[in-house]
């Protein structure tokens, strides 16, 4: 492995990584979390390190913190930081180097700050824990650094706590925490996973920006390859804790060598811009016309005290045709998770009409909606959560036909069939969700909703928690179901380029209103509404309308 | 946080309604009713009782009788003793100081040294110490009280000699030295099972606050592992245990029965089961009243002290 790495003068490696192999406790699904890698973050470079859940990405990262549990030992190895071995380094050596030398960014910004604590004292705590300046100097820094980070109004934010502030401007605080001693080495660690799609394009600026200014070497992990073609100066490929392939970002990602390379970047979905061939329908009759929806949250006391009130909905209007596919896109807050529990009556609606199959069921009570339940089913976010860990497969995929007064012995033969159509051996009926990964439980999700043989399918986000490769079998295996069936679908997400391989029509959601709605090509070719605009510039890796050089050798 | 004040204040006058007609309403479907001892009493006739009943106004509908007591109630007027014939609010009164000065001892040995424990445990988890712990709590909280209470009196009181057996002060005695010496016996076996709940609810706790992302974002910024307890595990972990706090509030005033009878401690415990055990209704009523009062009370002002320490919800 070694002999791949070009020899590079010791003065130019910021930090550097030798055979390090780190051992996970017994009876893990592997004995190595990372085995034998050997990698050179160069001065003043980004350095991507890409792979998939499990891959060992956040151990090597964690590792070069020292901040691995204790149950995870450094078997063998050497990590060079500024020429010293940080490997067997005592735990305060280890704490001085931290903040100062290099220090990290995390993937979650909402808990990455201490609720109790202001911004700016969490800042200035960087500064006083390594003895640098006195109160009043460390204040004066911290708002220099809030300013840097580009805060609105610095003195103010300083006292500011972290639940007043949106992901994307916590997560500016914790740039700014890691910069406040000028480290050499920045490790972020997903940093932009959790972020929408615009504040992602924002902090990957800012992170690139500062990167540049300072001259600092940034060690970023990632997922995504668009993120990886966004900033990244040379890449590290990570597949079950071996390094699979290095090399220069163009390299890594114009001409790939390893296979596993190879799957994952013809895996991470692109804007096509094209609009899917349309699938003959049997009638021209919408199955779903939505008029005029609209619903409001209402918070505080109703007795006491100011109320207030989020329009969350707010006259939106469309129609979807039998056996096609609209997609519903926005970022966090705009209202697109109401929509979908809306439609599916998880949700009363304050007003409009949601007419399905010719009736409106808006004003339906639960009692005379219930026959209607099978025919509009959901799939779930969360392939972990969505299923109950008690339950075994064939109990939570038989219980709901059962009520609805399927004899159980159809429902049993049904379930295998639907199982095995699904991609999973009949086998499944009797186990339990743990034993499943997570792409088979999202499997598992869509077997469950299609017992009741639904004309409209709800996915809400239903493929964001899962890797880019089992994602794209899954958005394979709904358009498969969907040429077969002729079931329609809203599909909810957040990301536009998976809403772009799947849909025949994408509504565009802002502050609860549908801001533009059109086919594929026209919302990311040619985009109407400023924001829809905005929206797609923000996408990483990715210039809509040209040819698209990740795709190239894929 | 004035609407979330009237909020709750109404909520809590809404359940006091609530708790009062409950207790008054069981309390009269005793057999016997109030009066039963005196059916036992050669020298009372029918008469005598069907007379006292007038009396007492106990000849009434049930419900005038709870209006008439409530009204009562809130201005003010808890009621005479039927032993005695003393207002209920001074008899609450006398035993209060004697309950506070027990309960309140006690706590506050179980919040700080089951505090203590807890966050030991939680971070070494798993350690020789955290089992020990995890032990004593389980035995602290299987072995009931009295148990604890009668071999302390044994060894302490009747071989060694070195503590009193039971009661407040000597009589004719009322130095603080006097109370203290007293007090140390009762309060250390009250606070035994107390201990081992906090340490407990301690212990969870602080393994959720340091299992939290911004304790490894303070731990990335190169902080102590000091400061990184001190400055920002306890201070979560403590959310949770104000909740806590305010419902052993009650508990401070309205005493320990069985603790505050092993020791013949004359506190609010006792005077509960005495009363009982006379059938006294106006002050079996009147402490259940006051207990209502506390618990709520108690989880008001745990919310407002969460309220004023959490800027999520100070702020909002």
């Amino acid at each position: 492995m070694i002999a791949s790495i070009q020899a590079v003068a010791p003065h130019e490696v910021a930090l550097s990584v030798r055979d390090l192999t780190v051992s996970l406790p017994a009876g893990m699904e592997r004995v190595h979390a990372v085995e034998n890698i050997s990698f050179d973050l160069k001065r003043g470079q980004i350095l991507c390190i890409i792979g998939e859940s499990g891959s060992g990405k956040s151990v090597t990262a964690n590792a070069i913190m020292g901040l691995l549990p204790k149950v995870i030992r450094l078997s063998s190895g050497v990590i060079q930081l500024e020429g010293m071995n940080i490997i067997g380094m005592s735990p305060d050596k280890l704490r001085n180097l931290r903040g100062r030398v290099v220090s990290m960014i995390f993937q979650d910004p909402l808990s990455a700050l201490n609720p109790l604590m202001t911004v700016g004292a969490q800042i200035d705590e960087v500064m006083a824990a390594h003895g640098f300046g006195t109160p009043q100097t460390c204040r004066n820094r911290a708002v220099e650094l809030l300013t840097e980070v580009g805060l609105p109004d610095p003195q103010l934010m300083y006292h500011q706590y972290p639940f007043r502030l949106s992901g994307g401007q916590r997560q500016r605080v914790m740039i700014a925490m890691a910069l406040a001693l000028e480290p050499t080495v920045l490790i972020a660690d997903e940093p932009t996973t959790a972020l929408d799609v615009t504040t992602q394009a924002q902090i990957l600026q800012l992170i690139s920006d500062i990167q540049r200014r300072k001259g600092m070497s940034v060690m970023f992990i990632t997922h995504d390859f668009g993120v990886v073609a966004e900033i990244a100066d040379s890449v590290v490929v990570m597949e079950k804790g071996h390094i699979v392939e290095q090399g220069s970002a163009e390299q890594v990602l114009k001409s790939p060598k390893h296979p596993y390379t190879r799957r994952l970047i013809a895996a991470v979905p692109h804007l096509t811009g094209e609009d899917r061939p349309r699938l003959e329908s049997a009638s021209k009759e919408p199955i779903l016309k939505v008029e005029g929806l609209v619903k409001t949250y209402r918070g505080g006391s109703a007795l006491f005290g100011a109320q207030r009130t989020v329009t969350a909905v707010n006259e939106v209007s469309f129609e979807l045709a039998p056996g096609r596919t609209l997609g519903v896109v926005g970022e966090s807050g705009s209202g697109k998770s109401s929509l979908g529990r809306l439609l599916i009556k998880l949700l009363d609606s304050d007003g409009g009409g949601i007419l399905f199959e010719g009736s409106d069921i808006a004003k339906l009570s639960e009692a005379k909606f219930r026959p209607l339940r099978p025919r509009i089913q959901m799939i779930f976010q969360d392939p972990f959560a969505s299923l109950n860990p008690r339950s075994t497969v064939g109990h939570i995929m038989t219980v709901g036909p059962v009520a609805h007064g399927m004899p159980y012995a159809q429902a049993r033969e049904e379930a295998r069939a639907l199982l095995a159509h699904v991609g999973l051996d009949a086998g499944a009926f009797g186990r339990y969700p743990h034993e499943f990964s997570g792409g088979q439980r999202q499997r598992i999700g869509i077997a469950r909703a299609l017992m009741f043989k639904p004309k409209l399918l709800i996915a809400d986000e239903a493929v964001s928690a899962l890797d880019v490769s089992i994602q794209a079998q899954i958005l394979q295996l709904l358009d498969q179901i969907q040429r077969e069936t002729g079931v329609s679908m809203v599909f909810i997400t957040h990301d536009l380029r998976v809403a772009s391989q799947i849909c025949d029509e994408i509504a565009v959601m802002q502050k609860g209103r549908i801001v533009e709605r059109g086919p594929p090509s026209q919302i990311f070719l040619n985009p109407q509404a400023a924001y829809t605009r905005q929206l797609v510039a923000a996408i990483p890796g990715e210039r809509p309308g040209n040819a698209r050089p990740v795709a190239a050798n894929a | 946080m004035r609407g979330f004040l009237l909020n709750r204040l109404s909520q809590s006058l809404v359940l006091l309604v609530i708790v009062s007609i409950i207790g008054f309403g069981i309390l009269n479907l005793l057999p016997g009713g109030p009066l039963a001892q005196f059916g036992l009493d050669p020298g009372m006739t029918q008469q005598d009782i069907e007379r006292l009943k007038g009396l007492l106004g106990l000849d009434r509908p049930i419900w005038i009788q709870y209006l008439d007591w409530a009204w009562r109630l809130v201005r003010g007027d808890w009621g005479h003793s039927f032993r005695d014939g003393a207002p209920v609010l001074e008899i609450i009164g006398s035993h209060l100081f004697a309950t506070l000065l027990l309960m309140g001892s006690s706590t506050a040995i179980a919040i700080s040294i089951g505090a203590w424990i807890g966050i030991r445990g939680a971070t070494r988890r798993y350690s020789l110490f955290d089992y020990l712990a995890t032990v004593g709590a389980m035995v602290a909280l299987s072995v009931p009280t009295f148990w604890f209470g009668l071999v302390g009196i044994y060894i302490f009181s009747l071989k060694l000699g070195w503590l009193p057996a039971g009661n407040m002060s000597e009589i004719g005695d009322s130095s603080i030295l006097g109370y203290l010496h007293h007090l140390i016996l009762p309060s250390v076996v009250l606070s035994l099972v107390h201990v081992a709940i906090w340490s407990r609810y301690m212990r969870t706790a602080t393994l959720d606050a340091i299992s939290q992302d911004f304790v490894k974002t303070a731990r990335a910024k190169g902080l102590s592992e000091r400061r990184i307890l001190m400055k920002h595990v306890v201070g979560n972990a403590l959310l949770p245990m104000i909740t806590l706090a305010g419902m052993q509030l009650p508990s401070i005033l309205t005493g320990a029965l069985v603790t505050e009878t092993v020791f013949t401690w004359p506190g609010m415990g006792r005077l509960f089961l005495d009363s009982l055990g006379y059938s006294d209704y106006p002050v079996v009523m009147g402490l259940l009243m006051f207990s209502a009062i506390l618990v709520l009370l108690g989880n008001l002002i745990a919310d407002i002290v969460v309220a004023i320490v959490d800027p999520r919800i100070r702020l909002a």
